[in-house]
């Protein structure tokens, strides 16, 4: 099934671009006692497109430009765009240290064993949290929010009007195809 | 947002001081605002519209709480539990412009005629001071300020005048698989009243199927009370938020000024001809305690020592199961259809109930999709398993006020000005929980009619409140028996009228908004017409 331009806007019409946890770093402010490092913009779209292909099933193309597309609302200078950033920066570091390249130039295996070693797979997402529960936040769950909230994800699952995408008040009346 | 310093000092020569910006004082100043100076103040932010698809992404992502959609919570939102049963508080509210209706699911039924004279029908409970007849034209009223989407199939429910501003919602796929096994019951099914835009109305777009109603509405398709508030401001009306008010002063019988703290440590005075307390069934009650004088050393208002008591909500009844085909839920966030059959054969023993039929049973996709430890196509198998047979009732029971149902003040822990927090000292009676158990044997009869494997039950040990609070300033013919009269003015003070749900000498066990909306329609008529007349 291939995500297309529309899922990657739908994602955004879901979720704009401020995200959930620039609400509460607008309202904190920022109080870290020194800035985080932050992945550049293309280490940042590249990291994230090699994420997803791991993330997402096998089912799906065009994971790569859906993913770009998604960023260009996503990287908008926002805090949520720099907590992003900043996750992507400590998994590539992460990536580096133990397995010798960036995530985008690691194999699709060495980039799901990353994961898993890092923590992500059994850390609750916490946009404040450890890096393991940073990177659930901003990498993965950013990843399948954008995915499953699509068209396209919904109906890989059986719903083509998922929650948090505006599909209109007719699907819910429908049958089954 | 202006870039400019907030003007939050009071307003000269009010005619009206509003407190609370929730549905019952935006109406209230809305109906006044074009022919009265009114002012109207919040304890809460005024959320920026442009936030809500934010908002929206939090309550799908599971690290975070109901309450921190709309930053409830904290220091300013402390309160105490001290009854049998835990009460939510937090979960149950929104402070700032626009209240609890922006997190609210938007259900807008009338109360029954029977309602309004409980003892007098069913044996228990209290007589309204007011009839059914006496609110009638202003639920007309409400339901074209809030914008209702209804129908006139529902052979159970009050007479009604006019049909609704806007066709109901059509009934989901689900809906019509539940009546098949309602007409094999002879359980009739029928539309319902949602103040959610089936087609565009009052400036505001139709429902777009965002699916996450409750809490939050990205498209506005959902009434919430910044409408009225807008309309308000619009009309000359000033609101002021991030303005708790820690006091009402009094002179005698008249209330003199709201006194209210602004972020900059500042404490102002609003004065005004008259004051409209709308600040819910906690708060309400909590200002007045707050207030307590020389002259009200029990709280303002409160001679008949019932300020706070009487503290009810209505209770959930539900169950749940899977069916061997799809049922095509979590497509939208609201419900299609109801039954109010069995809501006018309540008696001493059992309470009037409704029951509602899900279009959201089961997990939603996109929130199952962000815990677990899978990915891949792991994940997309275990999203497949988990959705698509679920279906679901629900119902609300009514519970009846109890002297051991209340809400005072803590006496042991303060809020961020100061003020002790409110207690919630919440009690449940046996006819209730009586109900419930009988709601359970219906929706299990038609679950089970309908091939479903029943999986839960929300019986009497598991419900829970259903964020209605009611009844702790309630409306009396005698000054001895309560706080507010039948025009919501209280007994004790000549200038000062409650609009909220707190005045429900009863709750019934319909949502309580639309009763709310046409109440403070009707306390603003009253203030025009008696500020008029002096």
């Amino acid at each position: 099934m291939e995500l297309t331009r529309r899922d990657a806007v739908a994602a955004l019409g879901a979720l704009g671009a401020a995200g959930g946890a620039a609400l509460a770093a607008a309202k904190a402010g920022d109080s870290r006692a020194e800035a985080p490092d932050l992945a550049d913009e293309t280490t940042t779209r590249a990291s994230m497109a090699a994420v997803a292909t791991v993330l997402y099933p096998t089912a799906v193309d065009g994971v790569d430009s859906f993913v770009d597309e998604f960023l260009d609302g996503r990287l908008d200078g926002s805090a949520h765009a720099e907590g992003l950033r900043a996750a992507v920066a400590e998994l590539d570091e992460a990536a580096r240290a133990w397995h010798g390249a960036p995530v985008a130039d690691l194999s699709e295996a060495d980039r799901d064993r990353l994961l898993r070693e890092i923590g992500a797979d059994v850390a609750d997402e916490d946009p404040e949290g450890t890096t393991a529960e940073r990177v659930r936040y901003y990498v993965v769950n950013e990843l399948l929010l954008a995915l499953y909230a699509s068209p396209t994800g919904g109906e890989l699952v059986g719903i083509e009007n998922p929650q948090g995408h505006p599909g209109g008040a007719q699907s819910y009346q429908r049958g089954p195809r | 947002m202006s870039g400019g310093p907030i003007d939050r000092t009071p307003v000269s020569d009010a005619d009206v001081c509003v407190v609370g910006a929730g549905p019952a004082g935006a109406l209230v100043a809305d109906r006044l605002a074009a022919d009265r100076d009114v002012v109207v103040l919040d304890a809460g932010p005024r959320f920026d519209p442009a936030d809500r698809l934010a908002r929206q992404e939090r309550a799908i992502r599971p690290s975070y709480g109901r309450p921190d959609v709309w930053d409830v919570g904290g220091e300013r939102d402390a309160h105490a539990n001290s009854g049998e049963r835990v009460y939510p508080l937090n979960h149950a509210r929104v402070k700032g412009i626009g209240g609890s209706t922006l997190h609210w699911q938007g259900m807008v039924m009338r109360l029954h005629e029977a309602d309004f004279n409980s003892e007098t029908e069913r044996g228990v409970g209290e007589d309204w001071p007011i009839e059914y007849a006496d609110l009638r034209p202003y639920y007309a009223a409400a339901e074209r300020e809030l914008g209702v989407a209804g129908a006139s199939d529902n052979p159970y429910a009050p007479p009604r005048e006019e049909p609704h501003p806007m066709p109901a919602f059509e009934p989901s796929y689900s809906d019509s698989l539940f009546a098949e096994a309602c007409e094999e019951l002879e359980i009739d099914m029928h539309s319902v009243p949602n103040a959610r835009n089936s087609e565009a109305y009052d400036g505001r777009s139709a429902c777009v199927g965002y699916g996450t109603c409750q809490p939050v509405c990205p498209a506005g398709a959902k009434y919430d009370a910044t409408v009225h508030i807008e309309r308000a401001e619009t009309a000359g009306a000033t609101v002021i938020d991030r303005a708790p008010v820690q006091r009402l002063e009094h002179a005698g019988d008249r209330v003199t000024a709201a006194v209210y703290a602004t972020p900059d440590g500042e404490t102002h005075r609003q004065t005004a001809d008259a004051f409209v307390v709308a600040c819910g069934g906690v708060e309400t009650p909590r200002l007045l305690l707050l207030s307590a004088s020389d002259a009200y050393p029990d709280g303002l208002a409160n001679s008949s020592g019932t300020v706070g008591k009487f503290f009810m909500d209505h209770l959930f009844a539900g169950a749940g199961g899977t069916l061997d085909e799809p049922t095509r839920q979590n497509h939208v966030g609201f419900y299609t259809s109801a039954c109010d059959q069995f809501y006018d054969e309540a008696d001493e023993s059992l309470a009037p109930f409704k029951l509602e039929f899900f279009n959201y049973a089961g997990p939603s996709p996109v929130e199952q999709a962000l815990t677990g430890e899978d990915w891949g196509d792991a994940l997309l198998d275990r999203l497949r398993d988990g959705y698509g047979t679920h279906v679901a009732m629900g119902g609300l029971v009514e519970q009846l006020p109890r002297s051991d149902s209340y809400v005072t003040l803590d006496p042991d822990r303060t809020d961020d000005h100061g003020n002790p927090v409110p207690e919630i000292h919440w009690s449940v009676g046996d006819r209730a929980l009586r109900t419930i158990e009988r709601a359970n044997e219906i929706q299990r009869e038609i679950l089970e009619t309908l091939g479903a494997d029943v999986e839960w039950v929300a019986g009497p040990d598991a419900t829970g409140p259903a964020y209605h609070h009611m009844g702790t300033t309630r409306m009396s013919a005698d000054p001895d028996d309560g706080v507010v009269d039948a025009d919501c003015r209280t007994h004790d003070l000549d200038n000062c009228w409650i609009a909220s749900s707190s005045v429900f000498p009863t709750g019934g066990a319909m949502n309580p908004t639309l009763t709310i909306a046409a109440l403070a329609l009707r306390v603003a008529d009253d203030i025009d017409d008696r500020l008029s007349a002096a």
